[in-house]
């Protein structure tokens, strides 16, 4: 249930706070968002300024990196996916606690970017995992990424906690396991996780 | 009950023990009741890696590594005695020299013991 905006701002003049357990809830998902200890490529240096002095993502909450996914919330995949390195995303994926989040950081996490062509790297991660937060750059500069990590606090904070919209991990129906690939012949398979990516039909 | 002098240290302690299980309780309750629990195989693994646990924990290394290790310790050591030695050298005594030969003479012996045994000798 909902508390009317004006009438909390108006309760909080005369020193009253009211909340929702939903609200209460959300707050203290998106404050304490600790994200994992992984980089891929040159986007990884970018993340590693972000939780330096100058951009402080500790002012987000989430300066604590853990080493363990297990341990972790957040996974940013930070640079290029090569198709020997997707296994092994998807597994630490599959290995962190819910719920969990994604931010594909950069063109090449997002859709392969400058090396799509290369027959070795893959089109991006949302082939196999859910991604939560796209950013776009080549590499994107800190900002970019707080943007992001603030895009995703907004996500946690519009979280419903029951009812049809509520998250993948709050739903005991949705998956908590996503197929790892294998190296085949020729590529991955499977190729992609059909539900969680279907193949883009080009219309000409 | 109330009139023993120690009653009062026991409400304290009472209050310490409650403040320090309370909060683990909680967080057990909610570990077993509210945290969205979704388990899976890999998510169980005995070790959580991007690549599979291979083999045994317990893994042997030989025995005949110690050998090295050893003769390793005896240049090290040497090196690091031969030094100020070398820089020293022109102002030393005899008895000085005398017993840094002595030490340098035992070092070689057990090079030269290492060498008969065919350590050196890298299969």
């Amino acid at each position: 249930m909902a508390v009317d905006e004006g009438l909390k701002i108006e309760l909080g003049k005369q020193g009253v706070f009211v909340t929702t357990l939903q609200e209460l809830y959300n707050w203290g998902r998106r404050s304490s968002v600790w994200p994992m200890n992984f980089g891929l490529a040159c986007c990884a240096i970018e993340m590693i300024a972000t939780t330096m002095a100058r951009y402080d993502l500790a002012r987000f909450g989430a300066e604590v990196f853990r080493p363990s996914p297990r341990q972790a919330d957040l996974m940013i995949i930070s640079g290029t996916v090569t198709k020997k390195m997707a296994p092994q995303v998807v597994r630490l994926y599959n290995q962190m606690g819910e719920p969990r989040y994604v931010i594909a950081m950069g063109a090449c996490a997002i859709s392969g970017g400058p090396f799509k062509q290369g027959y070795n790297v893959l089109k991006g991660i949302d082939r196999y995992i859910p991604v939560d937060v796209h950013i776009p750059g080549c590499p994107p500069r800190p900002e970019a990424l707080l943007e992001a990590f603030m895009t995703l606090q907004k996500k946690i904070d519009a979280q419903h906690l029951t009812g049809e919209e509520r998250p993948r991990h709050l739903d005991a129906e949705a998956p908590g396991m996503f197929p790892v690939p294998e190296q085949g012949e020729h590529d991955l398979e499977p190729p992609a996780n059909k539900n969680v990516w279907t193949v883009p039909v080009v219309i000409r | 009950m109330a009139s023993n002098p120690y009653f009062s240290l026991a409400v304290l302690f009472v209050g310490a023990l409650g403040f320090g299980l309370a909060p683990l309780a909680l967080a057990w309750v909610w570990a077993k009741v509210f945290s969205p629990s979704k388990p899976n195989a890999l998510k169980n693994a005995v070790y959580e890696c991007g690549l599979e646990s291979k083999g045994d924990a317990w893994v042997q290394y030989r025995s005949g590594y110690y050998l090295y290790a050893i003769i390793f310790l005896i240049f090290d050591v040497e090196a690091v005695f031969l030094l100020p030695f070398a820089v020293a050298f022109t102002g030393l005594g005899l008895a000085a020299s005398l017993s840094m030969l002595v030490f340098v003479l035992l070092l070689v012996e057990g090079l030269a013991w290492a060498w008969a045994k065919g350590v050196l000798t890298w299969a």
